[in-house]
């Protein structure tokens, strides 16, 4: 009975197995693709890339134009992702289990959250395009629902995991909604919830990159930009400067984490 | 001896099959220390719950100082209700991240409006109060230490604190010892004696252990699948009422009695 319940499984993961391997092939036939040839042309991009992509005299020229729209990212980056930490905050304060007011507005409000966390935010950039056209306020908007959905999420479960037993303790002592949520939620949560939007900066930083592509404003339109004019000297230095940024920010968030926990 | 709290044929269903509570009738004068025992599941902490409302009662009155606490509609009316009515917790339910002066001034948040509240607005004579208290529960040395870094034992007495802050007349205590060590656990009973005679506070206690109950209190209500089955004196408990609890002989449980009293000796 034991080795037959045993032998069952083994074909069972056998078989998904299976399964993941012919979905795998199917779509590389399909496309064309070849896992030789991607290898073989490494080489050949590594080359190009040492021949091409660094940055050399001239393009340092450029510097302070890219460090100016490398600030402005940076700061949408961090604005877009801490209002929508306030926004988040109330959204799953509304949608938590243990905090919830009723359950209309729970489901109404993880139901908002699950929209606009379910899009990502360069289909976001594109959609706004329309509405704002080729601006910052494009990429920042973008920016913000997306954090604003992510962040709505991860405060939820946040708060559902740290906060049921206090609430139920302070519930009990006849404390009202806003004095659970001062008194007990938001102290017992809070370096997570801080945790969360250091990572959301990061995140938006690297995304905005992306965003600044496809709306025409910050880092990534100076990238685009020099990319086209095949000024790949200016390119790299653009592509230097976003990485030594996002290593810098990552270190300060590290820092404030630990100085907090 | 008054009575101040009374169950009248008070059910509990979670949807429409699980029955928690049937039919629970008894009565609890003031100043008496109860225990509610039972096996795992048998409804006592969904008894608790439903006298401050933590969980609502099915069908049934719950009258509690005069009042039935399951007519109750207003919020308002509800807490100021459950400022009356202390509880304690099996994993105390501490703020962790605060210190036990502030965990035992939340014991104030129920008399206190939204705004003031949610700032943590407490007068010098709560702030006095809650020093007093946490001073007789023997946490001196503890008052502005974070409640992350206490015992067990020590954390258990901050919940006691926070309850007693609240000036109730009753303490609903859920599984107080259950995750303390011997020694703790008779310090936290001590004290919930102590409460119950020298403050003249109700106390409602559930319990796993049959010795202490039978040791400290006052009455034992016994429940089973949801019903009292039994209700009385510790010291006239006997075999088959135990039997009737827990649904195994008594010397299947000799482990949890230590010195089994004479009473459970009678027959």
């Amino acid at each position: 009975m034991r080795s037959n319940f045993l032998m069952k499984k083994r074909l069972y993961s056998g078989g998904i197995l299976l399964v993941l391997v012919l979905l795998a092939f199917g779509a590389a036939s399909m496309t064309e693709f070849s896992l030789a040839k991607c290898f073989s042309s490494i080489p050949k991009a590594i080359v190009w890339s040492l021949g091409n992509f660094y940055p050399v005299a001239d393009s340092f020229a450029k510097l302070p134009d890219i460090l100016a729209k490398l600030q402005e990212t940076l700061l949408i980056s961090i604005a877009s992702a801490s209002v929508a930490a306030i926004f988040a905050l109330v959204f799953a304060l509304i949608g938590s289990r243990v905090t919830k007011i009723n359950n209309f507005l729970a489901t109404l409000s993880r139901l908002i959250a699950n929209i606009f966390r379910n899009i990502d935010v360069s289909i976001w950039a594109l959609v706004l395009l329309f509405s704002f056209g080729q601006s910052s306020l494009t990429g920042y908007f973008a920016l913000f629902v997306a954090s604003f959905g992510f962040l709505t999420r991860a405060f939820m479960e946040t708060i559902d995991e740290v906060g049921a037993d206090t609430v139920e303790a302070l519930r009990a002592t006849g404390a009202n909604f806003f004095s659970i949520v001062f008194q007990a939620v938001i102290p017992m949560s809070v370096s997570q919830l801080i945790s969360w939007v250091l990572f959301m900066i990061e995140t938006n930083i690297r995304a905005a990159t992306l965003v600044g592509i496809l709306t025409g404003s910050g880092i990534g339109f100076v990238f685009d930009l020099y990319y086209k004019k095949m000024d790949y000297h200016s390119a790299s230095l653009v592509v230097l400067s976003i990485v030594l940024s996002i290593l810098l920010i990552e270190q300060i968030s590290n820092y404030v984490r630990r100085v907090m926990l | 001896m008054t009575t101040l709290l009374q169950f009248k044929n008070v059910s509990k269903q979670y949807g429409n099959s699980t029955v928690a509570l049937s039919d629970v009738n008894f009565s609890v004068n003031e100043g008496e220390l109860v225990s509610i025992i039972g096996p795992s599941g048998a409804g006592k902490s969904t008894l608790l719950r439903c006298i401050n409302r933590l969980i609502d009662a099915t069908s049934g009155e719950i009258i509690f100082d005069g009042a039935d606490m399951l007519k109750i509609n207003k919020k308002h009316d509800l807490r100021a209700l459950r400022t009356k009515i202390g509880m304690i917790f099996q994993n105390y339910n501490l703020v962790e991240r605060l210190s036990v002066f502030e965990n035992v001034l939340h014991g104030r948040l129920g008399y206190k409006s939204a705004l003031v509240g949610a700032l943590g607005l407490y007068n010098e004579n709560e702030k006095k109060q809650a020093i007093k208290i946490i001073q007789s529960l023997g946490l001196n040395e503890q008052v502005y230490k974070r409640c992350d870094q206490l015992s067990g034992g020590q954390k258990q007495r901050v919940g006691i604190a926070r309850a007693l802050v609240q000036e109730p007349r009753v303490l609903l205590a859920d599984e107080p010892i259950a995750s303390l060590d011997p020694n703790s656990s008779k310090v936290i009973m001590d004290h919930l004696k102590n409460i119950c005679t020298t403050l003249g506070i109700t106390v409602l206690v559930n319990l796993h252990q049959l010795d202490v109950a039978l040791n400290y209190s006052d009455r034992i209500i016994g429940i089973s699948g949801g019903r009292v089955v039994y209700d009385g004196l510790p010291a006239n408990l006997t075999d088959e009422d135990i039997r009737r609890i827990y649904g195994s002989d008594p010397e299947a449980l000799n482990l949890i009695i230590q010195k089994p009293k004479e009473v459970a000796q009678k027959i």
